[in-house]
C-alpha cells in the first residue's frame, strides 16, 4: 500500500514536466541556429552563445551578482552568528521580540522594500551605489542564514561549551575551538543559502540598482520587457546549467532537503 | 581538616528551594555519594560547586578558598557529565589535551599525560578515535580521562554511569573504584541508584527535597537509617507504626503485641519502627504475631509475605534446609534489637537525622 | 530561608544562624546583548527607518509641476479606497493570489505525498527536480513561460496539434497566463511545506487504519489528509503572500496593460514619479502581507497545537 499506484506516477510525472518546461523550453531556444525567435527551432548552433561575448554588460552583471552575493552573504554571517548564539544560549528580556525581528524580512514583500531603500538611499547619498546594494541584500538574506544557524545551535549538545569551561577554556577559547567546528555545517549552508537568494534577487534590486551597478537578473528582467529573443534565453540557459551543477554539488555535500527545509525545526 | 566545606549552600527557584542549607564537610581523597530521587536537589547542589549555576546563599570553600568568587573555569574541578560532553570534532586524546592546552603545557609534555591518561582508563589504543565511534563505555572512560588528567583538586561525577548497560555498569563500578585508589582524587559522585552509592563511596550522603537526610558509611546507613525515608531508600525494608513509651527498663517501643527496647532515650508518642527483610526471623515466643499470606522461592531464598496487626511484613530467609512455615500458618517473627531502627511517626522530618560516624 | 528548617539538615550542632552572602563573579547580564547588537543596529538603521520613511512619504502629496510635498495628509490612501481603479488592481491581485494558492494546495499537496512514498533513488532525484527550480532566478523561470506562451508558442501549438483547440488562446498578457506562471514558480513552497509536516508522521499509522479494515482511500481521506493539513495551511499562507507581493512574473507575463499591486507601485515610482502613491500602494501591501501571515499563522498553531505538540 505504501507504493504509488500507476494514477499517481501518471500525476506525478505531469506534475515534473510542468515544472520543467520553462526551463527546458529556455535551454532550447538558447541552442536555436536562427536569428531570431521560433518554435520548433530549425537548427542547434552555439552563435547565441557566443554573441553573449558581444554583450558585456551581461558579463558584468554577472561579475557584479556575484560579487554582490559573496560580500552580502558573508557580511550577513558575520552578523547571523552571534545574534544566533545570543538568542540560543541565553534567556533575556526581549530574545523573542529580537529574533521576530531578524526574521520580519521574510514578511516584508520585496517591492515594498524596493521602495522604502530606494528612498532611504536617495536621501543618504548611497543611491545606485554597490554599497547600498550589499546593505539591502543583507536585510534580505539575513533571516535565511540565522535561520540554519539557529538550528545548528540550538542542536548542539551544551554540555560541550561547560565541559571546556571546566577545563580552563575562556569563552572566546570556547567558541573558536568548540562552538564554531559544531556548527559550522550550518553557518556554511546559511552563506550558500544567503547567497543564492542574494543571486536570484530581482524585486527590490529592480528599485535600487542603477545602469553601472547592476544584478544579472535585474539587467535580463529589463531586456525581457522591450524584447523576447534567444539571447536572453541564452544567457539565462547558461545561469540555469550553473545553478544545476552548483545543485548538484549541494546535495551531494550537505542535503538540497536539508538546505531548503532547515535541519530541526525553528 | 576539611579539603571541602559546603556551608548552607542554598538555590532557589522562584517559589521553589531546591537546595535547602546544605552543610557538608568532605576530607580529602574520600569518594563520597549525593544519594537520593529524582528532584531532591543532588544535581543542583553539584552544578553550583562546578559553577553552572549562581547560589542564592552560603559558601563553598575547598582546601581553605572561596570557590564561589570564581568563574567556572578558574575553579580548577574536573567535571564528567552524564552525556559524558566529549568534543566530538575532537579524538579521544585530543580531548583529553584539551584541559592540558589550556593549561599552557607544552606539546611534549602534554603527550606524555594523555599517553598516561588514556592508560590509567585502559583506552591507550584509542586515542585516534572520534567519539562517535566509540561505545558509551568507552566514552565515559575517556571523559574520565579528561577530567582526571589536569589533575584537578576535586572531581565531579554527575549520574556518571546511568547511560550504561547493567554489565558495563558493573565494570566501570570497579573501574571507578580502582582509580580513586590509585589517583587519591577527592570524587564526588551524584547518583539516584542506592547500590551503586553504597558499592563505590567511602560514606553517602543521603537527600530529599534539597536537605540532608543522613550522612553515614554505607553500612551506618544501611544498618541504622536516621529516618524512614533512608530506610525506604537504602535497601528494601519494613516499616511498622508503633508507640514508644518509657517503662522501668528503659524507652521501649510497642508494636502490635510485641514490646521492644529502644537504645537511645526517646520522646513518648507515636513512632515507627524499621528493620529490613533479611534481619527477621521465626520465633517461638517474645515476637509479632502474624499470618503467612504467601511465600515465594527464589533460589538463594524464600520470600515471605506476612500480615500482622501492625500490617503487611517483608521476610527474607535463606534456602538452606532449615524448616520454614508454609502458607496459611499462624507464626511469630522476632529479630535482634540491635538490628532495627526506631525513629519518630512523621517520615518528613528529619529531627531524628544524627551522623552516625 | 527558613530558619526552622535550617536547623534540622545541618550535621554541625553549632553552626552560625546565617551564612556570610557569597562572594560571586557577577556573571555580566550583556553577553546577549552584545552578541546581537550588530543585528539589532543594522535592523534599526536598515529596515526600520526606511519603512518608517516609506510609511511617511505616503503621507505626502504629490503634484505633477512641483514634486513631492512635505505635508502630511491622507490624500493618498482616500485616492486608493475612492479610486474604482484601485479596486480593480487590488481585487485582481488577490484574486489571482487566491487562484494561485489554491492550485498549488491541488497540486503541490498530493505531490509531496506522492514523492514521499517514493523509494530512494527516485526520491531523492524528484526532490531534487522539484525544488532545484527554486534555486533558479524567477525571471529565468518566468522567461520559460513567455517563450512557452503567445500564439506560435509551443502551448499553443501543442494543445492545436492535440485538436483541443482551434484558434490560439492568448495567454501572454492575461490573468490566466499569469496565474500559470506564478503557480510554476510558487508551488515548491508548497510541496516543500507538505513535505516538512509529512516528516512528522509515523508511516505505521496508516498500516495501523489498514489492519483495522479501512481502504485505501478512507485511510487517505480520514487518516492522511487530517494530519497534512497544517502543513498544506501554512504552505497556503506563504503561497498567498507571495503571490499577493509578486512582482517579475506579473510584468513580464501581465505586460504593461495588466497590473498587479506590485506592477503598480513600480509604475508610479518609475513611470509616473509619483512616489508617494507608491509608497501608499507598498504600504497597503505590507500591512496585507502582516495581517495576513501573522493572522493566519496564529490561527494554524492554535487549532493544530494539540495536535503536535
Amino acid at each position: 500500500m505504501n507504493r504509488n499506484g500507476p494514477l499517481a506516477l501518471i500525476f506525478h510525472v505531469l506534475f515534473l514536466g510542468f515544472l520543467l518546461a520553462p526551463i527546458l523550453i529556455v535551454c532550447a531556444v538558447a541552442f536555436t541556429s536562427q536569428g531570431y525567435l521560433s518554435l520548433p527551432t530549425e537548427g542547434l548552433s552555439l552563435r547565441w552563445f557566443r554573441a553573449i561575448g558581444d554583450n558585456p554588460e551581461f558579463i558584468r552583471a554577472f561579475k557584479d551578482s556575484l560579487l554582490l552575493g559573496a560580500v552580502s552573504s558573508t557580511l550577513a554571517i558575520l552578523v547571523a552568528v552571534p545574534a544566533a548564539l545570543a538568542i540560543a544560549r541565553h534567556q533575556f528580556f526581549g530574545r523573542e521580540a529580537i529574533q521576530a525581528l531578524f526574521l520580519s524580512p521574510l514578511m516584508v514583500p520585496h517591492i515594498v522594500l524596493g521602495i522604502a531603500f530606494l528612498r532611504f538611499f536617495t536621501m543618504i547619498g548611497l543611491g545606485g551605489t554597490f554599497a547600498g546594494l550589499v546593505l539591502s541584500h543583507v536585510i534580505i538574506i539575513l533571516p535565511f542564514a540565522l535561520r540554519l544557524i539557529l538550528a545548528a545551535s540550538t542542536g548542539m549538545d551544551r554540555a560541550v561549551e561547560n565541559a571546556a569551561a571546566s577545563l580552563g577554556a575562556s569563552s572566546w577559547t570556547c567558541f573558536r575551538r568548540v562552538t564554531l567546528p559544531l556548527i559550522l555545517p550550518g553557518v556554511a549552508s546559511g552563506w550558500v543559502l544567503a547567497f543564492i537568494n542574494s543571486f536570484d534577487e530581482v524585486t527590490m534590486t529592480v528599485f535600487i540598482a542603477s545602469p553601472e551597478t547592476t544584478t544579472l537578473p535585474v539587467r535580463l528582467f529589463l531586456y525581457i520587457q522591450d524584447n523576447i529573443d534567444p539571447l536572453v534565453a541564452a544567457v539565462s540557459a547558461v545561469l540555469i546549467f550553473l545553478t544545476v551543477a552548483a545543485m548538484l554539488v549541494l546535495d551531494r555535500v550537505y542535503g538540497l532537503e536539508r538546505l531548503l527545509v532547515g535541519k530541526g525545526r525553528d | 581538616m576539611a579539603y571541602l566545606v559546603l556551608d548552607q549552600l542554598t538555590k532557589r527557584f522562584g517559589n521553589w528551594t531546591a537546595v535547602d542549607n546544605v552543610s557538608l564537610t568532605v576530607e580529602k581523597g574520600e569518594l563520597i555519594s549525593l544519594l537520593g530521587p529524582s528532584g531532591c536537589g543532588k544535581t543542583t547542589t553539584l552544578q553550583m560547586i562546578a559553577g553552572f549555576l549562581d547560589a542564592d546563599g552560603g559558601r563553598v570553600m575547598l582546601d581553605g578558598q572561596d570557590l564561589l568568587a570564581k568563574k567556572p573555569n578558574e575553579r580548577g574541578l574536573g567535571i564528567v557529565f552524564q552525556s559524558y560532553a566529549l568534543f566530538p570534532h575532537m579524538t579521544a586524546a585530543e580531548n583529553v589535551a584539551f584541559g592540558l592546552e589550556m593549561r599552557r603545557i607544552n606539546r611534549a609534555d602534554r603527550d606524555r599525560m594523555v599517553a598516561d591518561a588514556l592508560k590509567l582508563v585502559g583506552l591507550e589504543q584509542y586515542g585516534d578515535r572520534h567519539p562517535r565511534r566509540m561505545s558509551g563505555g568507552q566514552q565515559q572512560r575517556v571523559a574520565l580521562a579528561r577530567a582526571l588528567v589536569i589533575k584537578p583538586s576535586l572531581l565531579l561525577l554527575d549520574e556518571p554511569l546511568s547511560n550504561l548497560d547493567a554489565k558495563m555498569r558493573e565494570e566501570m563500578q570497579i573501574e571507578l573504584r580502582r582509580i580513586q585508589r590509585t589517583v587519591g582524587t577527592t570524587m564526588i559522585l551524584v547518583t539516584h541508584d542506592q547500590s551503586e552509592a553504597m558499592a563505590l563511596s567511602d560514606r553517602v550522603v543521603v537527600m530529599n527535597k534539597g536537605r540532608i537526610q543522613q550522612v553515614a558509611t554505607p553500612q551506618e546507613a544501611y544498618d541504622r537509617p536516621a529516618n524512614a525515608f533512608v530506610a525506604n531508600f537504602l535497601g528494601r525494608t519494613n516499616l511498622l507504626p508503633g508507640m514508644v513509651g518509657g517503662s522501668a527498663g528503659g524507652t521501649v517501643i510497642t508494636v502490635a503485641d510485641s514490646v521492644w527496647p529502644v537504645a537511645q532515650p526517646m520522646a513518648a508518642g507515636p513512632g515507627a519502627l524499621a528493620v529490613r527483610p533479611e534481619k527477621i526471623g521465626f520465633v517461638d515466643a517474645g515476637g509479632l504475631s502474624g499470618t503467612v499470606l504467601a511465600r515465594v522461592f527464589q533460589g538463594t531464598q524464600w520470600l515471605f509475605e506476612i500480615e500482622t496487626a501492625a500490617g503487611k511484613l517483608m521476610v527474607i530467609r535463606q534456602h538452606d534446609g532449615s524448616p520454614l512455615p508454609a502458607e496459611r500458618e499462624r507464626v511469630m517473627v522476632g529479630w535482634r534489637a540491635d538490628d532495627m531502627a526506631v525513629m519518630p511517626a512523621d517520615p518528613d522530618t528529619a529531627s531524628g537525622a544524627r551522623e552516625a560516624a | 530561608m527558613s530558619m526552622a528548617a535550617s536547623t534540622e539538615s545541618q550535621v554541625q550542632a553549632n553552626a552560625p544562624a546565617t551564612a556570610p552572602p557569597p562572594r560571586r563573579p557577577r556573571r555580566w547580564p550583556w553577553t546577549p546583548y552584545l552578541l546581537s547588537a550588530p543585528g539589532l543596529a543594522l535592523f534599526a538603521v536598515l529596515l526600520l527607518v526606511p519603512l518608517v520613511m516609506t510609511f511617511l512619504l505616503s503621507l505626502n502629496s504629490f503634484s505633477f509641476y512641483g514634486g513631492i510635498e512635505n505635508v502630511w495628509q491622507i490624500g493618498n490612501y482616500a485616492d486608493i479606497i475612492a479610486d474604482s481603479y484601485f479596486h480593480e488592481v487590488f481585487l485582481r491581485t488577490f484574486r489571482i493570489a487566491a487562484v494561485v494558492t489554491l492550485l498549488c494546495a491541488l497540486f503541490g499537496a498530493p505531490e509531496a505525498y506522492i514523492l514521499r512514498r517514493m523509494k530512494s533513488p527516485w526520491r531523492g532525484l524528484c526532490l531534487l527536480i522539484v525544488l532545484g527550480p527554486l534555486l533558479i532566478s524567477v525571471v529565468s523561470r518566468t522567461l520559460g513561460w513567455a517563450l512557452l506562451f503567445g500564439s506560435t508558442g509551443l502551448v499553443n501549438q501543442g494543445l492545436m496539434g492535440l485538436g483541443l483547440i482551434a484558434t490560439p488562446i492568448e495567454f501572454m498578457y492575461t490573468e490566466t497566463g499569469v496565474i500559470i506562471a506564478l503557480t510554476h514558480v510558487l508551488v515548491p513552497f508548497m510541496v516543500l511545506s507538505v513535505w516538512a509536516s509529512l516528516q512528522r508522521l509515523d508511516p505505521q499509522v496508516e498500516n495501523a487504519a489498514l489492519s483495522l479494515g479501512a481502504g485505501p482511500l478512507t485511510v487517505m481521506r480520514r487518516v492522511v489528509l487530517p494530519q497534512i493539513v497544517p502543513g498544506i495551511l501554512s504552505g497556503s499562507i506563504i503561497v498567498f503572500a507571495l503571490a499577493a507581493s509578486a512582482f517579475a512574473t506579473p510584468a513580464i507575463i501581465g505586460g504593461r496593460r495588466l497590473k498587479v499591486a506590485a506592477t503598480l507601485a513600480y509604475d508610479e515610482f518609475l513611470n509616473t514619479l509619483n512616489w508617494p502613491l507608491g509608497a501608499t500602494v507598498a504600504v497597503l501591501l505590507l500591512i496585507a502581507n502582516v495581517v495576513i501571515i501573522v493572522g493566519c499563522n496564529r490561527l494554524v498553531e492554535r487549532r493544530y497545537k494539540q495536535v503536535f505538540e
